[in-house]
This record gives C-alpha cells, sequence and structure tokens, in this order.
C-alpha cells in the first residue's frame, strides 16, 4: 500500500508527467487567488473600522504583512526546494526553486514599497531604520543575489546546484541578520519607533489580513506554477515529451 | 591536521612571491580609511563617532577585495582538483586556505587599524577594542567570503557577483564588530558584542569549510 | 459601510497618496508578473514550434533529394 502511495507520488516528480498538472493547477489557483482577493479588498476597504490611531492610513495593512509574509515563506519554500534538488538531485525540485525566485523577490520590493508609503504618515519619513523594514531589505538583496547567480551560471545543472547552496546558506543567516538588525535597532533608536500593533486589533482587521494573505499566497503559486512551465519547456526543449506536449 | 598546516605553509610562500597582491588589500584598507575624513572634515568629534563605522566597512571591502584570487590561481592550474582527489579530507585542505587568506588578508588588518584609529582620534582603551573585535571578526569575514568565492568560481562577472552574494551575509558581522567599538567609546560594556562575535566565529567555524567543500566540488564537476 | 460617498472613500481620511500608492503598486506589479510569464511561455512555446518545423522541413528536404 505505502509502497503504491510513493510510486504514485513520485510520478509527478518528472517534469513530463508535472507539465500537464501544473496546466490544469494555474486556473484553479487563479479563481482561488480571485475570491480571496476581492474577498480581501470587500473586508479591507468596507468591512474593517477605521483605526482610532492611524485613521483610515492604517489599511496598508492590508497589501504590506500579506507582502512580507510571502517574501519571507517563498524564501523557504525556495531553500526547501533547492535543497531537496540538490540532495535527490530530481530536476523538478530545482527548476521549482527557480521559479519561486522571482516571484518572492516581488513580494520582498512590494514589502519594501508598501512599507514606505505606510511610513510616511506614520513616522513622517519614507525610510526608516526599523529592525524589520531593514530585514525586509536584506532579503531582497539575498533573492536578488540568487537570481542573479543562477543566470551567471551557462551550465543549468551547475546553476542549480549553486543556487541550493546559496539559498540554504541564506536559511542559516535570515534569522541571525533578523536578530542582529534588531539587536543594532534597539541599541540606537530606543523604542522611540515601533511597528507593533495595538494588541486590541479588531478581528475584522484580522480578517481581512488573513484573507489579503491567502490571496497573495494563491497568486505566487499560480504564477510560479505558470513560470515553472515556462522554465520547464525551456531546459528539456530536446526531450521526447516536450515535443508531444506542444502537439 | 598535517594537511591543513601544509595547505597553509604552501599558500603562504606562494603569495611571499606575489607580494604586490596581499599589499594592495592593505593599501586599499588604509586609502578607503582616510579617503572619509578629506570628505566629511576634520572635526575630531565628528570622525571619533564615525571611525568604528567607517574602519570596520573598510576592513570589510578589503577583504572582499582578495576573496576573488582565492580559488582562482588553483582552479587554473588545476591544483584544486588534485586537492579533491587527495586522501585528505577536502575540508581541511580548504579550512587551510581560508586560514592562509586570513593570515594574508585579515591578519595585517587587525594590526594596522589601531593605526588608523589614530586618525580618527581614538584612544587606548577604544584602540585595543577595535583590534579585538577585528580579530575576532575578519577570520569570520574569510569565512563567509570563502563560501560566496567558491560558489562564483570560473563565473561571468564573478567579482560583482561575489560582493552582491556575500556583502549581505556581512552584516552581522559589522554591525556586532563596530558596535563593539561604539559602545566602548561610548562607555557601555562591550562583552556582548564580542561574545556574539565570537559565537558567531565559532558557528562558521564548523559550517564555512564544510559549505565551501560543496560550492567548490559542484564547480569541480 | 462607514464611506458616505464615493469621494470621501478615495480621499481616505486624507491618506489617499499612501492609501493607493501601496495598493496601487501592489496591483500594477501583480498584473505585469502573470503578464510577462504568460508572453515568456508564449515565446517560449513559439520557438520550439519553429524548431520542429525547421526539423520537420529538413528531413522533407532529405527525403526529395535521396
Amino acid at each position: 500500500m505505502t509502497n503504491m502511495n510513493l510510486i504514485n507520488w513520485f510520478r509527478f516528480a518528472s517534469p513530463q508527467s508535472f507539465y500537464p498538472l501544473a496546466g490544469k493547477l494555474v486556473p484553479l489557483f487563479w479563481t482561488l487567488a480571485l475570491l480571496f482577493g476581492a474577498a480581501g479588498l470587500w473586508v479591507s476597504f468596507f468591512v474593517a473600522p477605521t483605526d482610532a490611531q492611524q485613521g483610515e492610513g492604517y489599511r496598508i495593512i492590508f497589501v504590506h504583512v500579506p507582502a512580507s509574509w510571502m517574501s519571507m515563506i517563498i524564501y523557504l519554500a525556495m531553500a526547501f526546494w533547492a535543497g531537496l534538488g540538490l540532495a535527490l538531485n530530481t530536476r523538478l525540485s530545482s527548476m521549482m526553486a527557480q521559479a519561486l525566485a522571482p516571484t518572492g523577490a516581488l513580494m520582498a520590493a512590494l514589502s519594501l514599497w508598501t512599507g514606505a508609503f505606510w511610513g510616511k504618515p506614520m513616522w513622517g519619513a519614507w525610510w526608516v531604520w526599523d529592525a524589520r523594514l531593514t530585514s525586509e531589505l536584506i532579503l531582497f538583496f539575498l533573492y536578488v543575489g540568487f537570481i542573479a547567480l543562477q543566470s551567471a551560471i551557462d551550465d543549468p545543472r551547475r546553476a542549480d546546484k549553486a543556487g541550493a547552496i546559496l539559498a540554504l546558506i541564506g536559511v542559516v543567516n535570515v534569522p541571525i541578520i533578523y536578530f542582529s538588525v534588531k539587536w543594532w535597532n534597539t541599541l540606537h533608536q530606543g523604542s522611540t519607533i515601533n511597528l507593533t500593533r495595538a494588541p486590541s486589533m479588531a478581528h475584522t482587521m484580522l480578517w481581512g489580513m488573513l484573507l489579503m494573505a491567502l490571496a497573495f499566497w494563491m497568486y505566487s503559486i499560480a504564477v510560479s506554477l505558470m513560470r515553472l512551465r515556462a522554465i520547464m519547456l525551456e531546459r528539456e526543449r530536446h526531450t521526447e515529451w516536450v515535443k508531444h506536449a506542444l502537439e | 591536521m598535517n594537511a591543513l598546516l601544509a595547505t597553509v605553509r604552501r599558500d603562504l610562500l606562494l603569495a611571499l612571491r606575489r607580494k604586490s597582491e596581499v599589499l594592495t588589500s592593505l593599501f586599499f584598507f588604509v586609502i578607503v580609511a582616510s579617503l572619509f575624513p578629506l570628505g566629511i572634515g576634520p572635526e575630531p568629534a565628528l570622525l571619533k563617532k564615525i571611525a568604528p563605522g567607517v574602519l570596520w566597512v573598510a576592513a570589510l571591502l578589503s577583504t572582499l577585495l582578495g576573496l576573488p584570487r582565492l580559488f582562482a590561481a588553483d582552479h587554473l592550474d588545476g591544483t584544486l582538483e588534485q586537492m579533491a582527489l587527495s586522501p585528505s579530507p577536502l575540508a581541511l585542505l580548504i579550512a587551510g586556505k581560508i586560514l592562509a587568506h586570513w593570515l594574508l588578508c585579515g591578519l595585517p588588518l587587525v594590526l594596522l587599524a589601531p593605526l588608523l584609529g589614530l586618525q580618527f582620534a581614538l584612544e587606548g582603551q577604544t584602540l585595543f577594542i577595535l583590534s579585538l573585535s577585528l580579530l575576532l571578526g575578519t577570520p569570520l569575514l574569510s569565512l563567509i567570503g570563502a563560501m560566496g568565492a567558491a560558489l562564483t568560481l570560473g563565473v561571468r562577472g564573478g567579482g560583482v557577483l561575489l560582493a552582491l552574494l556575500v556583502l549581505p551575509l556581512y552584516i552581522p558581522t559589522l554591525i556586532f564588530g563596530a558596535g563593539a567599538v561604539e559602545a566602548q567609546s561610548a562607555g557601555l560594556g562591550v562583552e556582548g558584542h564580542l561574545s556574539l562575535l565570537a559565537a558567531l566565529l565559532a558557528l562558521a567555524v564548523f559550517f564555512a569549510p564544510w559549505a565551501t567543500t560543496a560550492a567548490l566540488r559542484i564547480a569541480l564537476e | 459601510m462607514h464611506w458616505n460617498s464615493v469621494g470621501e472613500f478615495f480621499a481616505m481620511g486624507g491618506y489617499a497618496l499612501y492609501v493607493w500608492g501601496s495598493f496601487g503598486a501592489c496591483a500594477l506589479l501583480l498584473v505585469a508578473e502573470p503578464f510577462l510569464v504568460r508572453r515568456r511561455l508564449n515565446e517560449v512555446r513559439r520557438n520550439l514550434a519553429r524548431e520542429r518545423l525547421a526539423e520537420a522541413l529538413d528531413h522533407n528536404m532529405d527525403h526529395i533529394s535521396r
């Protein structure tokens, strides 16, 4: 029984059987993303009440927090797939890591952008060296490094492996960087700047944030699967299955 | 252990034949550090304030300067492949190469930093802490940098790429290293910074040669 | 529902620039990315189809000359 399951599972671990499956999954995740997005936007603009301290400006949280979460989750997912590709030498998982990186970088960039637009009215400056903003910036650099390293190596297998090692080094370093930046921040600025939300955050605000986070999540899966399909075709262009896949 | 020492000895001897390479990064350190007072102004209070950051960033950049050469020559003449085939574990040999790199590019910075600190109006105890933080920090820079050097070995645009990969990873070292010196000049305790720096060093000594070896094996395939 | 008019909704209590600046940037990039990926996928497909056509033509030519 377990043996059967294992075989079924691994059947999708090859590009040729995953390509059509991904093609079916993409519309599904797009639908989910749109549904969650519509619900999330409704809650964030029409249901969630005005914040007592920040007025309407706090509504940026509904895109800022999901983007920040996704930038971190995607980094972990990317490192996971890259590491799996390195350990088991499976082509598909390395391609998955490669497909995730640009979306992760985009999420980090969005998190920085919305963070700046939130910081300006709340703290009076577009950029403050807040621990979270600074770590997000460094996470963005790590994404850029990963993408740059992979695109600088011509041999795809070597690019996969080098990228995997870099992603794993990054995973070890992200918490260290976060805590060092946080420590540095408390030393230099005391507690004058505090992003921590008031404890009495309205339930509807939390719901809006969760719905938006789910929408971002589904979006990331959908767009990465699309990119994965393109990468699969590019890399395996000389194989039999690609010829059949296009018929 | 003998294999490690033999590698260190070999790399040091090779460096003695090409002294200019080592001296270049050392002079880079001196020049960069001297440019800041010229750009900012000679006011001692200000210089004292920026000294830890400036000296640490200069040290960081000058370590970076020597990194592309860490494995490049050995890769070109096939020594690296010989090392991979040798009976002693490759990680040990690589650790030797990293140690040699630190002795050539890191240790001189540690010894030179107090002199530069004088230019920045630092005094007695602070100069000592500056050297101490660099003594703990520069090996860390060599260890982290070696991973980047191995990953970008023989890659298009390797030097710039190396900086892009390694500099974000240098941030904790910079924060704790410069932080120690700053805390000393502000009259606060430095133990916290220095112990964290030592902890990071212990972690890196354990993991970095291993990761570097894995990256080198990929480059050699 | 706590907006009294459309104008009030767009004014966002004086935070219009910041709120719409953030949501706008997100909307823009989250629309642009799938569009670009879609284009890349189509381009790969087109190139592959062209390659196959070229191969088929080559094959036919061989046949004729023989």
